[in-house]
């Protein structure tokens, strides 16, 4: 049996969905494994739900909205963009920033609609099933999303995306406009960052672990593991549990 | 909350077989009996078409006999018909907005026609994640606001003008906007009339007159919309009228800006002398400088094209009627007309057709792929009845160029937030149930502006939009969408004062109060859903659209919770 990829499509209700509208109107043909959430605005599509969507086994994920300076709500789509653009970055370290795309389509692309959608049935369909899927689900990336969901739904994350037009296109608090490529920097890091720590908070969640341990749970570098437990511990989130030998096990609280 | 919606959930699912639209893909019946089996659903039904009013009592009796506090539709789209469906359910005493509706119409069995099984599937798939959604949905209450009794009109040619007139004379302030310094638009530069032959002046200087006597009508010329903002009822609006800048509060806007035309620069050695548009040769007629006597019509000419797929539909008839006048100034004239397809519907436009072959005007068919080849004196065209090509002599060649959309389209569609088709003219609502509306509410559209039409048509449409819009302002207070963003008082503490999502609202509904906290102006907020997708710390709730109704979906489609 061929593969037949399961997409969930968000559509903003102004453009996109009316597009959808239009090109069954006009009875244009296209593959039928999109499932549609009809939001107001694409930016409304909280990252969190891209993750939530693929933990859950879905193969891809579409986010449609207006043209750039279309969108019916002023500037969503451009926030849209932003969000979007986080989640690739954290998807990007697992391989998986191709199963999801955005993209825009008006009210009056129905041909568009079905062109923007076959094509990203196509290139699912040629990635293969989500290993996320099925009865053999891969623990190991299931693991990595959800530590990348709870980094986009933890404060700082959402901070800093939510303040990037301002603070890259206006000004910041301090009256200064931030450099794009001094803030990518910033991001970058952050997004590093937050996904370690939650990645540490969810193995201690169901065991006692050394820094060791986890580094190599992680594989990552012991003192990169270390300084971010040290900022976990500082912030309440875990603490030792018992010493084995000279090696402190922390645990999660 | 009524006693009905704080009992348990109580789902009733009605699916549509919209004729054959639906039902004639996948089985209708099958999809009730599946829907039957999900959570929380008590009753089902499918209904040949839900919206009729026997569909319509279906519900009603189902909400009855069940003791329904939710109600699905699966059927065309929420696009045209969700407002139908709420007020059903609301006249039975279920809150509207615990109608929820399934899209396996446009976005399913039309669009899967060769695939029956999986149009089947995915329809219900989207049963499933709406039965999902419907659960988690919440009663709201609409937002009352008061609307300002005034009308905007952009736009004072003939279709501008009429609905400006017919706004006025129903007793409302209106402001007609015209950027050149005298109203009039094409019509000022047009001779007579199809298919009465009418002196165009005749009728632009009895609208003049109406609206020069008319009290409740103010003419801004030479005048530009600079800035737009606000929502239906209460739009603040900045004219520039001769450099100088008005405010104005405005209830309702009727877009009638018109089209462009098409200058023909490299087709058919246009050279503006003897190559000529309609457009020109209009005014050489009002002027009586027309001497030629053979004259030639080039139909088609930049439409119908692959730049421009669309037929302009005012060509033939603008042809027929220039080379009636030709013919009778001088019936010994030879007058040509070559064509694709000649479209003159209706009795009258047909008669005007019959009467130009009477007259001896030859119309000659062509073919796109054989166009006519224009020499210095001769025309080169083939003959599909004689099967050969034949020569034409002229004096005067004249092209039938379609009407364009205005350039500046675009900065007017952003202002105002209305989308523009593919070739840049206005775009409706929906072609068929709403065409002078735009999906914006209060905003409305007539004439070229969305599609070039005729003079009778500009003016039945300036009157359709002068009544949408009439319908809107005639009443003091207007509702507006209880779905917006909220901050609940039990999420207070959840809020860390962050201020990201003030900034980031485009609507500046959001500010903090004297206590510092977080408020949110309800009558500002669109729901967009912004601020909940960037609340720091979640506690911001986007209504009818709250994360845990998404979600809901999500999971429902995924087939696990995560």
């Amino acid at each position: 049996m061929t593969f037949e990829p399961k997409i969930l499509g968000f559509l903003c209700n102004w453009c996109s969905y009316a597009g959808a509208d239009l090109a069954g109107v006009s009875r244009i043909q296209y593959p039928p494994n999109m499932r549609v959430i009809r939001v107001m605005c694409s930016g409304r599509v909280d990252p969190v739900f891209i993750f939530k969507a693929l933990l859950t086994g879905i193969d891809g994920v579409f986010v449609l909205g207006c043209h750039p300076g279309d969108c019916h709500y002023l500037e969503g789509n451009y926030e849209a963009e932003k969000k979007f653009m986080m989640v690739q970055k954290f998807l990007n370290n697992v391989d998986f920033d191709k199963r999801v795309r955005l993209d825009w389509v008006s009210a009056s692309e129905g041909k568009r609609f079905a062109e923007v959608v076959t094509e990203f049935i196509e290139s699912i369909r040629e990635q293969g099933p989500s290993p996320l899927s099925g009865e053999n689900m891969d623990q190991e990336l299931f693991n990595n999303l959800k530590a990348m969901e709870n980094s986009v739904s933890s404060d700082r994350i959402r901070a800093l995306v939510g303040r990037q037009r301002k603070i890259t296109e206006v000004e910041n608090e301090y009256g200064e406009k931030v450099p794009i490529d001094e803030f990518n920097d910033i991001f970058d890091k952050a997004i590093h960052d937050e996904f370690v720590r939650q990645r540490i908070l969810l193995s201690l969640s169901s065991k006692v672990l050394s820094v060791k341990d986890l580094a190599a749970e992680l594989k990552l570098d012991p003192s990169e593991i270390l300084e971010n437990m040290l900022m976990l511990k500082s912030r309440g989130e875990i603490d030792y549990q018992s010493i084995d030998g000279n090696t402190p096990l922390y645990m999660r609280i | 909350m009524s006693e009905k919606e704080s009992e348990d959930v109580r789902i009733g699912v009605f699916v549509c077989s919209c004729g054959t639209n639906i039902g004639g893909l996948i089985d209708v019946k099958a999809l009730a009996e599946y829907a039957k089996t999900l959570p929380n659903v008590v009753f089902t039904e499918d209904n040949l078409y839900t919206c009729s009013e026997t569909g319509l009592t279906q519900i009603k009796n189902g909400i009855k006999n069940h003791n329904l506090n939710r109600v699905i539709v699966a059927s065309c789209t929420p696009r045209t018909h969700e407002p139908l469906f709420r007020d059903c359910v609301e006249e039975e005493g279920v809150n509207q907005y615990l109608f929820d509706f399934v899209n396996i119409r446009d976005q399913d069995t039309w669009c899967h026609q060769k695939y029956p099984k999986e149009a089947f599937d995915k329809a219900k798939d989207l049963i499933r994640m709406g039965v999902a959604r419907a659960a988690r949905l919440e009663a709201l209450e609409n937002i009352i606001v008061d609307a300002t009794p005034t009308a905007l009109v952009i736009g004072g040619g003939v279709s501008g003008m009429t609905a400006a007139l017919s706004l006025a004379n129903q007793g409302f302030e209106t402001h007609l906007v015209e950027r050149e310094n005298e109203l009039g638009g094409r019509l000022k530069t047009l001779y007579k009339l199809f298919p009465i032959d009418l002196d165009a002046q005749t009728l632009l200087d009895n609208l003049k007159k109406n609206i020069k006597g008319n009290k409740n009508l103010k003419v801004h010329t030479s005048a530009q919309v600079k800035n737009i903002e606000g929502f239906i009822g209460n739009y603040e609006v900045v004219l520039e009228e001769n450099g100088i800048n008005i405010d104005l509060t405005i209830g309702v806007i009727v877009v009638a800006v018109g089209a462009s035309l098409l200058t023909p620069t490299g087709y058919f050695g246009y050279d503006g002398k003897i190559r000529i548009t309609q457009h020109e040769l209009e005014s050489k007629l009002q002027n009586n400088e027309v001497k030629a006597k053979d004259i030639v019509m080039i139909q088609c000419v930049g439409s119908r094209n692959d730049e421009r797929t669309y037929c302009s539909s005012v060509c033939c008839m603008t042809a027929l009627k220039n080379a009636l006048i030709i013919k009778e100034n001088n019936p010994e004239s030879n007058v040509t007309i070559l064509f694709r397809d000649l479209y003159t519907p209706g009795t009258y436009y047909e008669d005007y057709y019959r009467r130009a072959r009477e007259t001896g005007v030859i119309f000659i068919e062509y073919s796109p792929e054989k166009i006519p080849i224009v020499k210095e004196h001769q025309i080169k065209v083939h003959n599909e009845y004689l099967g050969e090509e034949i020569l034409i002599p002229y004096d005067l060649c004249v092209l039938s160029t379609p009407l364009v959309s205005n350039n500046d389209n675009k900065a007017l569609a952003q202002m105002i937030k209305v989308p523009l088709g593919e070739y840049g003219f206005f775009l409706e609502a929906h072609v068929k149930l709403r065409p002078m509306d735009f999906a914006t509410d209060g905003i409305f559209v007539c004439g070229s502006a969305k599609w070039p039409v005729d003079i009778t048509e500009s003016i039945s449409q300036g009157y359709a939009a002068a009544a949408r819009a009439s319908r809107i302002i005639s009443h003091d207070t207007i509702e507006v969408e209880g779905a917006t963003s909220f901050l609940p008082d039990y999420n207070k503490n959840l809020c860390t004062g962050c201020e990201v999502c003030i900034k980031i609202c485009p609507y500046n509904a959001i500010s903090k109060n004297e206590d510092d906290e977080i408020e949110i102006t309800q009558v500002l907020c669109k729901g967009c859903g912004l601020c909940g997708a960037t609340c720091t710390n979640h506690a911001i709730i986007i209504r009818h659209y709250t994360d845990q109704q998404i979600l809901s979906e999500i999971y429902a489609y995924g087939g696990k919770e995560v």
